[in-house]
Parts: structure tokens; sequence; C-alpha cells
């Protein structure tokens, strides 16, 4: 799960980083007031979920009140990778003499807690590993062993921070780490954390991302959800407890097991259609799950056809069958299902489902095949 | 022969008498693996599925002789049940639990290191040499005895290319589930290493998923260690980036962790990649010496 800028900013500034003060505003008015605050010129930051806002045109320099309010304007509402921005963050702007990356990460390949550095700040991270691999340095933090301050020390070396401002950068390395660790944090970014003309340290962004797996002890974490920034398809799904991504093809997906949901997704491609989701219903696949990943897959109204792909193994297919011959009556729209049903009780099932006039495939692949001629996209349907 | 579990393996059940441990304890029960013990704090002295309850996993090993544990309890309790099986002296622990925090992990995983264990999982299916043991979740009934490896970072996937070894009479000698997280025990490369030393062993399938760079890692040493012919599957070419797919391993993250870029390592490493998971147990039926 992400946090807005605004929101990482004030975890990181109870933990004492140098963040420049700010204050969150969603009305130009807020915005001018903010800035008299402040007292100075000052940064007006798009707050969205997305990266790239810079780019967009999502922040900002305002030199006055007046100017932020004005920023603020056009900024708010504006439209980000399909993202509304509805709140800017308005900062304090610093003199930045130089930029540097630095980021905690909890690495899967080296099953270890990294932090990486980097010269070129302000840039990111994924850039520079293609370009410049060699300009960033990482430090391993064993999870038994914890971090140690020699690795701040050397850190700050190795990017090349000015030895009086070592210290400083050690000490904000430290916290990091610490921040990560106590929030159950997947990344804690700060890009850039900038160099001052004045010879201080100021972390002038923030980024967080959460182990969703561990929210459940972060109860304050997860209240920052910002549903608005969520599908609702997705949002929807996430509440029914399925798994689910929303893509833009026209063929709906019901499967079980989020394998052979990808591997489903793909054989579509192969067959010439286009998937419309992800999703994996778990291993149940009662007629409510049915139900409810029907009506979110339906609630598109690019789906023109469902796929069912359900590999029964333990769970048993007379249940899965009956599961969608029940749901059918309550959907919001009739469109063609093809449904793929093997193992326990496979001709059970098939047997309820051919009484209910619905077409049973034997293989992925058929079923694939079936399901795209049935879907017969309107965009080809002249070809 | 097979790798891992087989005959001799006496099983323990951390968590028997939840609903998912009771439910698979009497699947693994009916299929013929040995289960000789369950644990349940609190339920010691009692019976389930046939096998006597204790309230440590310490106490269950000494009176019963386990060597390998499988645990079901749920996923911020599993760390804990990880450690207490090594700590009782478990040589190979399977977590079938998924929802565990990653950092509870990376913890976890480089304790059982240094006790000198082996851990498959988390958020696994478990693993089955056919016609010997089954120590997971997957329907036994598909599986026969064989040459083929199989492995997977994915469940109902596994059991689709399973399926279509068996509907063309091709065995398997262990079909093992690596699992889904980001951070797990037993690698790709673990259990080739085995297959590549299993006697029993002919071909091995091998399936992967978008996320990480554990496929691209394992076709190396494919390349430098593996003399039998290794089939593979990657799942999620049409995954769209920075979205988890179901997995929470299943990420392409700045631009790494593509479909594209495992088939790609897996074909300069001369393994077969298959399009589909029919044609992944074609290919290897094929290269049965």
């Amino acid at each position: 799960m992400k946090i807005h800028e605004f929101q990482a900013k004030e975890l990181l500034a109870d933990y004492g980083l140098p963040i420049p003060p700010g204050q969150v505003a969603t009305t130009p008015e807020e915005a001018r007031a903010a800035a008299e605050r402040i007292g100075s010129t000052v940064v007006v930051k798009a707050q969205v979920l997305v990266g790239g806002r810079g780019k967009a045109g999502g922040v900002k320099l305002a030199a006055t009140p007046d100017e932020a309010a004005e920023k603020a304007a056009a900024i708010l509402g504006m439209d980000i990778k399909g993202i509304t921005v509805q709140r800017v963050l308005i900062a304090q702007a610093v003199d930045i003499a130089t930029e540097i990356y630095l980021g905690v990460i909890l690495d899967r390949t080296a099953k270890a807690i990294t932090i990486m550095a980097s010269a070129e700040g302000g840039v990111e991270i994924e850039e520079v590993a293609q370009e410049s691999p060699e300009n960033i340095h990482r430090i391993h933090v064993h999870p038994l062993a914890g971090y140690a301050d020699y690795q701040g020390r050397q850190l700050a070396f190795d990017v090349g921070i000015p030895s009086a401002l070592s210290r400083e950068f050690g000490r904000i390395v430290k916290i990091l780490v610490q921040a990560l660790t106590e929030n159950d944090g997947e990344l804690v970014e700060i890009n850039p954390l900038v160099i001052t003309e004045d010879g201080t340290i100021q972390c002038i962004d923030a980024k967080i991302n959460l182990d969703d797996n561990a929210l459940y002890r972060h109860k304050e974490l997860a209240a920052l959800r910002d549903l608005a920034e969520e599908e609702p398809a997705e949002q929807a799904a996430r509440e029914a407890g399925l798994s689910f991504v929303k893509l833009d093809g026209s063929i709906g997906c019901v499967v079980n097991g989020a394998g052979l949901a990808m591997a489903t997704m793909d054989t579509i491609k192969l067959s010439g259609g286009s998937p419309a989701n992800f999703l994996d219903i778990g291993g149940g696949a009662r007629a409510e799950s049915v139900e409810n990943a029907l009506r979110i897959i339906l609630d598109d109204e690019n789906v023109n056809a469902v796929l069912f792909n359900i590999f029964g193994g333990i769970t048993r297919c007379d249940e899965v069958a009956r599961g969608i011959v029940s749901a059918l009556p309550s959907l919001p729209r009739q469109v063609p299902l093809v449904v793929r049903l093997v193992g326990t009780n496979q001709a059970e099932g098939r047997a309820i489902l051919e009484e209910a006039g619905i077409v049973a495939a034997d293989t992925m692949q058929a079923a694939s095949q079936e399901v795209v001629r049935v879907s017969a996209p309107p965009m080809e349907a002249g070809a | 022969m097979s790798i891992l579990v087989d005959e001799n393996t006496r099983l323990l059940v951390q968590g028997i008498t939840g609903r998912e441990g009771t439910f698979h304890t009497e699947q693994m029960v009916q299929y013929g693996t040995q289960v000789v013990a369950g644990v349940t704090p609190g339920r010691g002295g009692q019976t389930a599925c046939g096998a006597p309850v204790f309230n440590t996993v310490a106490q269950a090993v000494r009176e019963t002789g386990a060597n390998v544990s499988i645990i079901f309890v749920p996923g911020p309790f599993a760390p804990d049940a990880i450690v207490e099986a090594v700590d009782a002296g478990i040589p190979f622990v399977v977590c079938i639990s998924e929802h565990i925090p990653v950092q509870d992990m990376l913890r976890a995983y480089h304790y059982v290191n240094i006790k000198g264990a082996r851990l498959q999982g988390p958020n696994c299916p478990g693993l089955i040499s056919p016609g010997k043991a089954k120590v997971g979740i997957m329907a036994g009934d598909i599986h026969i005895p064989g040459p083929v490896g199989v492995v997977s970072r994915s469940g109902t996937l596994t059991y689709e290319v399973v399926s279509h070894l068996t509907g063309q009479d091709v065995g398997q000698s262990t079909v093992v589930g690596i699992g889904g997280d980001p951070v797990i025990g037993t690698g790709f490369i673990d259990v080739l290493r085995m297959f590549e030393e299993d006697a029993d062993t002919e071909a091995v399938v091998m399936i992967g998923e978008i996320g990480g760079t554990d496929e691209e890692e394992a076709a190396a040493f494919i390349k430098d260690h593996m003399t039998k012919p290794v089939v593979g599957f990657i799942a999620g070419r049409t995954a769209p980036p920075e979205k988890r797919m179901g997995h929470a391993g299943a990420i392409v993250s700045g631009g790494v962790g593509t479909a594209e870029s495992k088939m790609a390592a897996l074909r300069a490493a001369g393994v077969d990649v298959a399009d589909f998971p029919r044609e992944a147990a074609l290919l290897a039926a094929e290269r049965i010496p």
C-alpha cells in the first residue's frame, strides 16, 4: 500500500528527519494561507500516488502567497495518469546545491534490508539503474544483526557527502532503516535528499510503500489508504476478498489460483483475444464469490464474454458448477460464458452446467479459443 | 527415488486442529503419508486425524521422531512456528501459510539457514513424491510416480501441468511448489540441484512467473550445472507493470521481473520454453531419455 508524500513526511518528521515545513491544501485559499504562514518561496506539489507528477506539471514554485494560490488552482483538479489531484502540499522551498538519492527497501533478492544511495538525486532510481548502475551504492543490513552505524558512514563516503555532513547523513540513514523496520515498509525513499547552499541537509521528497501483509499490526497506517485513487472495481474486489486487477481487454476471467489466472490471461492473448482482468477466486469458488466476481467483471462495459478456468483439485467441480449456475439469475447483464472445469467430480459438474445451457470446454486452450470466438470484439467485426 | 519427502517421511503438522490443518491432514493420511504427530498449544494429549497432539514441537519430536513439519497456522503466527520447528531440530519445514509480513519472513529465513535446516514456502502448496508421500494441499490423485521433476512458484498452474503429464502416462519423481511470496526458503536453484542429483529424475519442468529475478538466476544455474533436460513455462506475460498479480511476489517493479526477461534468460540457457501449460508437459514428455 502506498501513502502520500505529505503523510510520509509527517511520519518521518516525527522520527527527527530534517524536512522543510509544509501544509496540505485542498483549495487555492488554503494554499495561499499555507504560503503566508511559511513566509517564503514555496513549492506547490500535487499529492497523487503515481510517479512522474513533476513531468506532468504537478509541481510548481511560487514566490508569493498569491502565486501559490494561482499554482494550486491550476494543479488541483488536474489529471495525472488518470488520477484527479485533490490535494496539494505547500512546502517551503530550499536553495539546492546538490541532490542525492537515498532509499531503503526490503530486498527480495538480497534477502536483506538494502540501503541504496546515488549522487544522481532527483532522477528516478530505475532510470539510474538502467543508465549508470555503477553510480548506485548499496549496503545490505542483515535482518538478524540489524543496522550498524558504520554502514551509514560508509555510504556517506561512497556517495561523496562532504565530511562535515557525513555524521548527519549517517543519522538520516539510520532513521530511514528504523522507520522501515518499525512501520513494516517495503520502501522508504528520499528523492531528492538535498544539500542546501548554506550547507545543511534537507529531505524534500518522501515516499513510503507499506507491506500489505503487515497492515494488520499498523491500524493507523492502514487507515491512510486513499480510496479515491483506487480503481473502483479493484476496491470492490478487495472488499469481497477477491484478488483482482483490471486490464483493458474485453474477456473477463475467473480463475482459481494466481499462477493459473496469469497463464489464462496469457492464453487468451495468444489465442487472439484480450483479457479484461486478472481474478483469483481462491480455493472454494462458492456461489457467493462467483457472484461477486461476475458482478465486478460485468461492471466493466468492455467485457463481452467471460471465461471460467477452474482446476478443481481438492475443490469439488460440482460445487463450483452449482456456484456458477446459482449466480446467473442475479447478474446485471448476460454475456456468453465459457467454462473450463476439471478435477474432482468433473462429470457431475459438467452435467450441472449443461443443464443450465453453459458451454463446458475440455482444455484451457480450447476454452480460450472458444471465448475469443464468442466475444467477437466490435473493432474487428467488419474485418 | 525422489527428493525431500518419501516413504521415510515422518510428518508433524503444526496447526493440526485448525480448519485447514484438519482437512489437509486427513487428505495426507488418506494418501498414505505417515503423519506421526500434530501440535496445537493447549491441546496436548488429544488426538487429531489419528495422530497424537502435543503442546510443543520439541515434545512431539522427542516422542515421535518426526523429521518433516508442515505449517498451517495463520500467517502472523507462522514465523514463530517456523522458528519453533527448527529449534526442535526438524530438518525440513514446509510452510503453507500465506500473508506473512515480509520482514518477519526475512528474519525466519536467515534463522533457518543458521540452524542448517531447510524451509519450503511460505505461501506454497507443499510437495509430493507420488506414491510415497504427500506433504501439502495438492490433489493426490492427479499425480503418478515417474521420471519428471516439477518445480513451481504456483499452485493450480502446477496441477494443470501435472495433469497433462499424467494424462500422457508420464509420471513425476517429486513435484515441489516453492511458493509465491517475495521471500521464500527453498528456491528454484535448490530444487534444480536436487533433481540433477536424483537418480530417478530424468527431466525437469520449471514453472515461473513474473516478479523478482529468481528465474534468471535459475537459468544461469541450468546453463552451468544441469545435464538433465529442463522445460520452462513463465506465467504473466500479459500482466501490467507495478501491479501485484495475486501472489505477493508476482509484480513487475521498476522494469524488473518481466516474463520476457525470464523467457529470454531460460532460452539462452538452452531451456525449451512453452507458450501454454499443456505444451510444457508435452515437451517434457519428449525430453525423457
